[in-house]
């Protein structure tokens, strides 16, 4: 049987697995984009799970507007990323320290 | 076990495994791919919670843009994989007990019985009832505003993508738009006064045809 838990376990599974890959790639750009729509993939699944087992519609509605925000936010970071690779020649994330931050 | 308990047990180990191999995968292209493999199984698992409408729009707007549009940047960049992979096995033991810890705490806090999350699924809803309808109609009336600012914020996405990477040549040419509007009629055509040049009729000219003529 298949109950609420299984899917937020499941959904907490993922999440951790991309906060790992986000240790693990640190130095390339795509890859650190691609855990952050893997992160949202989670917390989606959170949302659409309590939607089901709460009867309540306003979850899914909540998810489609991450869906429109995660797509933006892609669109915009990779045409940072290329104007970056553009300018610089490189995406690693150690060599971008023109702030001195 | 029922059949949709084998449905998610099958897509569960999928999305994991998929979800490992995009953080593990050596090529950039084969991570995004395994992402596309990732939202599929996904998709799966939301119409396992009747969620239809959502899982077409995962695959239609993840699968088909968002993962276009990354595998698009990753095969036009000449990207060296292997200078960024430098470090992943000496950061693995912090990101592996980092990861663990926290499916550890969250694995023992949402199956415990106190917070009464072990809930079995409603099942689905009446068949005449529509997940695409009841979405549209409160997405359409409750919600009517934040879905119009949601497409401002998908507008702003567009200009800002194009802004971002329009390159312009020097050798290109092209016109002015500023200039063509701002232009007037005194640019262009220019009035002078000056005085009339009066032509005098040549009548010495008609004698010497005659003349010419024996």
């Amino acid at each position: 049987m298949i109950t609420l838990s299984h899917y937020l376990v499941l959904s907490a599974a993922l999440f951790s697995i991309s906060v790992a890959g986000i240790f693990l790639n640190r130095k390339n750009l795509i890859v650190l984009l691609m855990c952050i729509e893997l992160m949202l993939l989670a917390v989606n699944m959170n949302f659409i799970a309590f939607s089901h087992h709460l009867h309540d519609i306003a979850g899914q509605v909540f998810v489609f507007f991450i869906l429109t925000v995660a797509a933006a936010e892609s669109a915009i970071g990779l045409a940072i990323l290329v104007v970056l690779f553009r300018n610089l020649n490189t995406i690693n994330v150690a060599d971008i320290d023109k702030l001195k931050g | 076990m029922t059949f949709q308990t084998i449905l998610f047990y099958l897509f569960g180990f999928m999305l994991i495994a998929s979800g490992l191999a995009v953080i593990t995968v050596r090529n950039a292209v084969h991570a995004a791919l395994f992402l596309v493999l990732a939202f599929f199984t996904a998709a799966a698992l939301w119409v396992l919670l009747f969620a239809e409408f959502l899982a077409v729009t995962l695959i239609l707007v993840y699968v088909g843009a968002v993962m276009v549009l990354f595998l698009f940047v990753v095969m036009m960049l000449d990207i060296n994989f292997a200078k960024l992979r430098e470090g992943f096995w000496r950061y693995l033991p912090v990101a592996a007990a980092v990861a663990i810890a926290m499916v550890a705490e969250m694995v023992l806090l949402l199956t415990s019985k106190q917070f009464g999350l072990g809930v079995a699924s409603p099942g689905a809803a009446p068949a005449a009832a529509s997940n695409v309808k009841e979405l549209g109609r409160v997405l359409y009336t409750d919600y009517l505003l934040p879905f119009e600012l949601a497409s401002v914020v998908l507008l702003i996405a567009i200009i800002a993508a194009i802004a971002l990477t329009l390159r312009t040549r020097k050798e290109t040419k092209y016109q002015n738009m500023g200039d063509q509007v701002r232009v007037k009629s005194t640019d262009r055509l220019k009035i002078i006064s000056m005085d009339a040049e009066v032509e005098k009729p040549a009548e010495p000219a008609a004698p010497a045809a005659e003349g010419g003529k024996p």
